[in-house]
């Protein structure tokens, strides 16, 4: 069963008196376990698809379902809601509390669930554990390596057992073998059975995926049709 | 909440500088608040003290003329009102509250009492067995009298130690004869309080309780009392009553109880017996000094409102600051009376704590001006939790416009500022 469904996604924006229509008629269906990339420049439209998919916004038109739930006309509390227990994020510039420790950056979605303390610690312990920093839990994020922070904050995204994982160019503040090791753990991920979308413009990371979708002035396309205006992939730093 | 008041702990220990400036206000106002109501406290508890004396809870009743005291040295008892009997006496101690009654004659200016060429103006009592124990007086030397001075009409009489400074020039008066009214007593005695009197004159009022007291006092026995003055002299009742709690209502009964079987038809007639409740007169006197420091407590409360404004503009930079990790916590989950909740309690806690750095130092800034000015200070529990309380309730009121303006940032916009 499909555990993302979007159909005619439009969103538009307001920009000065004009509405500017930045996402059009988007259709995507992903399947359970399924580990795809969404490349395209900037100004294509895939943050905003991004934050669509992760309930950070809501579209102008078309329906999105999730887990075979329609998500129409949900208030912002229900909208946290569905993002603390559903959808997991990966940030490019980590978004880690800065004064908080691994572990408790971590277990932080887990408070926003209503999981008590004693199991937060523990549960938090465990995904820190997946992305091999168990000697790093004590440890705040400026003590901490970019690549090590990324992989706190995937602990953080996997800690409450969502459906999706969504990575907005998880490697891009990151050096090569840093980001190798986090497409190793996206890997690992979707073998167990995540399903992963990834946002970036890099190709080679790209390629990690199982599947690769372009977005160029708000359309998205398969990997097979490649984008008529090919070769502005690299053109976002 | 714990955790919110432990994150808000971090926050404020982290901005050390910024925390202890945006808390000045409060900490301005509060410390203002808690020295003036100490110092307000101390004084009335002074006031108090010096008129009614610690733990000496005597309420005197008095016989009035038209609504003021009579004055003894006019004539003998006047037409319309009775001598008052041992049965009445008891009716007084039946009194609920009432622990001990005493009867005496007086006269607020002695005159034609003598010793050697001195002249006495001071005041001149008549006392029962009562009298010394229920006003609190000690033999400080010499005897007391006894029962036989006053079987057998001895002319003898105790004086306080005003009146050895003022008529006996200091030096022992034990045996010596003074002449009261042509008739010569010789005094056996020396009394005084057993609480140290030490009166502060902060008011005309004061003044005059003092000067009351200030040419001393000639105790005689209530028998030998017609010897010198008059027979059937209306008499002044005191009552030592429990605490200072009853005074007002026994002192009341007592008038009225007196006004009823002494006063032949109390109804028409001029005179009545009242009260005199000492902390009547200190409560007035505690009423002005409270009123004139109201208007400091105003201006410290517009201290604390300055303060106020000080936090939320502190808290509103916060909230700009903090925008990436309002957006990531919303990101994942946090709703938005979390977020609210989040920095209310930080707003909250911030003025908390400025409310108890206020409270200690107004306790400290109190000592000092007690220390220095000789202004008595005493602590006041419930204006220390009311400050305390009111503190945090300014970070409530001031930190909800930044909390709100918080919980309502879009995760959106908020994750793009990095």
């Amino acid at each position: 069963m499909a555990i993302l469904k979007l159909t005619d996604i439009c969103k538009d924006y307001q920009q000065g008196k004009e509405p500017v229509r930045v996402l059009k008629n988007i259709n995507l269906t992903v399947e359970r376990g399924e580990y795809l990339a969404i490349m395209g420049p900037s100004g294509s439209g895939k943050t905003t698809l991004m934050n669509l998919v992760g309930c950070l916004d809501v579209p102008t038109s078309g329906t999105y379902e999730l887990d075979g739930k329609n998500l129409k006309d949900l208030n912002d509390d229900a909208m946290a809601e569905i993002r603390n227990k559903h959808i997991g994020f990966v940030f490019q510039h980590f978004h880690l509390m800065p004064k908080m420790d691994a572990l408790d950056n971590v277990a932080l979605p887990l408070l926003y669930a209503g999981v008590p303390l004693a199991e937060r610690r523990e549960r938090a312990a465990e995904a820190l554990k997946s992305v091999g920093l168990e000697d790093r839990m004590n440890f705040l994020p400026n003590q901490l390596s970019g690549g090590q922070c990324q992989r706190v904050a995937i602990a953080r995204a996997m800690v409450g057992k969502p459906d999706l994982l969504l990575a907005d160019e998880p490697t891009g503040a990151l050096d090569t073998k840093s980001g190798n090791q986090i497409m190793e753990i996206f890997r690992q991920l979707s073998n167990e059975g995540m399903t992963i979308i990834m946002i970036t413009h890099e190709q080679s990371i790209a390629e990690c995926a199982d599947k690769i979708y372009h977005i160029l002035d708000g359309e998205l396309r398969t990997g097979d049709e490649e984008p008529e205006k090919g070769g502005g992939d690299s053109e976002e730093a | 909440m714990i955790e919110n008041i432990r994150l808000a702990f971090q926050g404020i220990w982290s901005h050390k500088l910024r925390s202890v400036l945006t808390m000045l206000g409060i900490i301005i106002g509060i410390a203002a608040i808690i020295t003036i109501v100490s110092t307000i406290k101390g004084t009335n508890e002074q006031i108090k003290e010096n008129l009614i004396g610690a733990g000496n809870n005597v309420v005197t009743v008095q016989l009035n003329q038209g609504g003021y005291a009579y004055d003894m040295s006019w004539s003998s008892i006047p037409s319309g009102v009775r001598v008052i009997t041992e049965e009445t006496r008891q009716e007084l101690e039946d009194i609920s509250g009432v622990e001990k009654v005493s009867l005496y004659n007086s006269r607020s200016y002695a005159n034609m009492v003598y010793y050697k060429n001195t002249e006495f103006s001071g005041e001149i009592y008549g006392i029962d067995e009562n009298y010394l124990s229920v006003y609190g007086y000690q033999v400080k030397s010499g005897r007391g009298f006894t029962q036989s001075d006053y079987e057998n009409f001895r002319k003898v009489i105790l004086v306080d130690s005003t009146a050895v400074t003022n008529l006996f020039g200091g030096e022992s008066p034990l045996g010596q004869s003074v002449e009261i009214q042509g008739d010569v007593f010789t005094v056996v005695g020396v009394v005084a309080l057993s609480e140290e009197f030490a009166p502060t004159i902060n008011s005309l009022n004061d003044y005059y309780l003092y000067a009351d007291t200030s040419s001393g006092s000639i105790y005689m026995p209530s028998a030998v009392w017609p010897t010198a003055y008059q027979f059937d002299e209306p008499q002044n009742v005191a009552i030592k009553v429990a605490n200072t709690d009853v005074m007002a209502s026994a002192g009341q009964a007592a008038a009225d109880l007196l006004t009823q079987t002494q006063i032949v038809d109390p109804d028409n007639s001029d005179f009545d017996y009242r009260s005199q409740d000492m902390l009547e007169q200190a409560q007035q006197l505690q009423s002005m000094s409270e009123s004139t420091n109201m208007q400091l407590i105003w201006i410290a409360g517009i201290s604390l409102l300055v303060g106020g404004i000080g936090v939320m503009n502190i808290m509103l930079v916060s909230v700009t600051e903090r925008t990436a990790e309002i957006g990531l916590k919303k990101a994942i989950g946090a709703k938005k009376k979390r977020i609210l909740l989040q920095f209310l309690t930080e707003a909250a806690v911030l003025t908390s704590l400025g409310g108890i750095i206020g409270v200690v130092s107004g306790i400290g800034l109190a000592q000092l001006i007690s220390a220095m000015m000789q202004i008595p200070v005493a602590i006041d529990v419930t204006a220390i939790l009311i400050s305390v309380v009111f503190s945090t309730l300014i970070g409530v009121i001031f930190g909800l416009l930044p909390a709100t303006q918080a919980a309502n940032l879009n995760p959106i916009e908020a994750l793009r500022r990095n």
